[in-house]
């Protein structure tokens, strides 16, 4: 069951999307979120939905993987596009039926607030799947760079990020472990209410901890024993390079960006 | 003797203690020098201070009496912990706890990375040294997919991108299944052949010890006894005394000896073994 879960998944493959610098991939995202949020006219969306289906297209990433992502958040989406719909206060009623109103004002901000939503979720979901971790925490290093300057600890930040990041499948396996080696003595996750199934994961969590814990230390060690000091000094196997293709794509989302700006 | 890569002079070392207990010695007084491009197993129980030992051996441990020389370089200078750490390289058990990286050769360049090595220098250290261990074809791959003898050879590979003098394994063989125990074995011989490399191993599997040109035996914090491996097993019962099990092969002939057999203990091979065996049937 544990399998299941995915986090920021990647999805490998050889497009320009996936060649892309992940600096630019991360400028471009907040391009786009900056023109969702300037949008407000059905045409704007439009141009923006369209955005996103040509760089899915360019990317080949399934469009069913990108559905899949906007699962978990659907509740959150109809919970919005409703409180819209019949909240807000507005002269024109669409339709009235008791002491439910639809105004006009509340349909079209519903329809926007949804689409926003959803065009917001995939298009950050296109750069996770076209991007790998370690290459997006890379970026994100680079990008926030100058942060340093005012003391924000950017090169640790990255390094907790990527240890997190390859520590993952190693303890979701260990609790894989873990819950095999409970139940092999009779524990039980499945059944009972949400309090009984909480209080049944505090014997699969306090190992957990423990030996991450353990783990930590011990990654430490042979972190120091292979002369890790710090961000000072440090060099790069990979080093990021901006291409011609980086330029023109950062050049087309801001004519789009200033496009939709401009369109309001 | 030769120069020697690693020397202890008086070596002793306790861990902290809990409030108002003494402090017990780990260590207690050790004088060794291992030599320039030897293979130096070194053995004993758990508790015996071998672990405690190697960790001595690039300033994770800092001596609490006595010193540690690593290439003439005093481990407690602390100016000098990088020179030490990249001249003596150190894997450990947990072949999991070790790796930094999720894809293997930024595992790899994550030591040569901390040194500021220039970024093409670091590609080639990183396909040397997995080329090395003979894991060339999995550079790309995901660390946590591989096998156990698989995950220990890229981390030996992290430690000999940083260009180390001497690697020393720290029971690197204990979480392994036999196969992979073999091919780790295997990759640190080569690296000790072919490259010079003074291999220091830890560890309580004697087998192990065969093919060393030293064994060093650790009991209660000091070196028990200390000699070629042929000079070690022969002494089967004060092995057996601290807590070691002799090699099958030693241990076979030991009992042959016992029942008045005329075979000597010193057939540590299976092949050197089993002619000792004819040998005395023939007579």
């Amino acid at each position: 069951m544990l399998k299941d879960i995915t986090l920021g998944q990647y999805f490998p493959g050889d497009t320009v999307a996936h060649r892309l610098d992940p600096r630019t991939k991360i400028l471009l995202v907040v391009l786009y979120i900056v023109a969702l949020f300037c949008a407000d006219s059905l045409l704007a969306y439009g141009i923006l939905a369209l955005v996103l289906a040509v760089c899915v297209r360019v990317s080949r990433v399934g469009l069913k993987a990108l559905v899949r992502g906007l699962k978990p958040v659907v509740f959150i989406i109809v919970f919005t596009g409703i409180l819209n719909l019949f909240f807000t206060p507005g002269d024109q009623a669409l339709v009235e039926w008791g002491f439910l109103r639809i105004t006009t004002v509340g349909a079209r901000n519903a329809l926007f607030m949804v689409l926003r939503i959803m065009l917001l979720i995939m298009g950050t979901f296109l750069m996770t799947y076209t991007t790998s971790p370690i290459s997006l925490t890379d970026g994100l290093e680079r990008l926030l760079n100058w942060m340093k300057r005012l003391h924000v600890p950017v090169h640790e930040l990255a390094m907790i990020m990527s240890i997190a990041l390859r520590f993952i499948p190693t303890l979701i396996e260990e609790t894989d472990k873990i819950m095999s080696a409970q139940k092999a003595r009779g524990a039980d996750f499945e059944s009972g209410s949400i309090i009984q199934k909480a209080k049944a994961l505090i014997p699969i969590l306090v190992p957990l901890f423990v030996s991450a814990i353990r783990r930590a230390e011990e990654l430490a060690t042979a972190m120091e024993c292979r002369c890790y000091h710090g961000g000072e000094g440090r060099t790069k196997l990979h080093v990021l390079q901006y291409a011609g293709r980086d330029y023109a794509a950062l050049a087309m989302g801001a004519v789009i960006t200033v496009g939709i700006i401009a369109l309001r | 003797m030769k120069d020697a890569i690693i020397e202890t002079k008086d070596l002793s070392f306790s861990y902290p203690a809990d409030e108002g207990e003494e402090p017990a010695l780990v260590l207690k007084g050790v004088d060794l020098a291992v030599e320039k491009g030897s293979f130096v197993v070194v053995l004993g129980h758990n508790g015996s201070g071998k672990s405690t030992l190697a960790k001595t051996f690039n300033g994770i441990l800092l001596p609490g009496g006595g010193r540690v020389y690593v290439a003439g370089m005093d481990t407690s200078d602390e100016d000098l912990l990088l020179a030490i750490r990249s001249t003596v390289g150190m894997v450990f058990q947990n072949p999991d706890n070790q790796i930094v990286a999720n894809v293997v050769e930024e595992d790899v360049a994550f030591g040569p990375e901390n040194l500021g090595v220039p970024s093409p220098e670091i590609r080639k250290r990183v396909d040397g040294a997995l080329a090395a261990v003979g894991m060339g074809e999995f550079a790309r791959h995901a660390p946590h997919l591989l096998s156990g003898g698989q995950k220990q050879r890229i981390a030996i590979a992290g430690v000999l991108a940083m260009e180390p003098e001497c690697i020393v394994l720290d029971e690197a063989t204990a979480m392994l299944d036999p196969v992979g125990r073999r091919e780790v074995l295997s990759a640190v011989h080569k690296l000790n052949r072919e490259k010079g490399i003074t291999v220091v191993l830890i560890t309580h599997h004697m087998n192990e010890a065969e093919d060393a040109d030293r064994v060093v035996v650790m009991d209660d914090g000091r070196i028990a006894m200390d000699g070629t491996p042929r000079e070690i097993f022969t002494q089967v019962d004060q092995l057996r005394s601290m807590g070691l099990t002799v090699p099958d092969t030693v241990d076979l002939l030991d009992r042959l000896r016992k029942d008045g057999f005329d075979v000597p203990l010193t057939a540590l091979t299976v092949e050197e073994c089993a002619d000792a065996v004819y040998g005395a049937m023939a007579k």
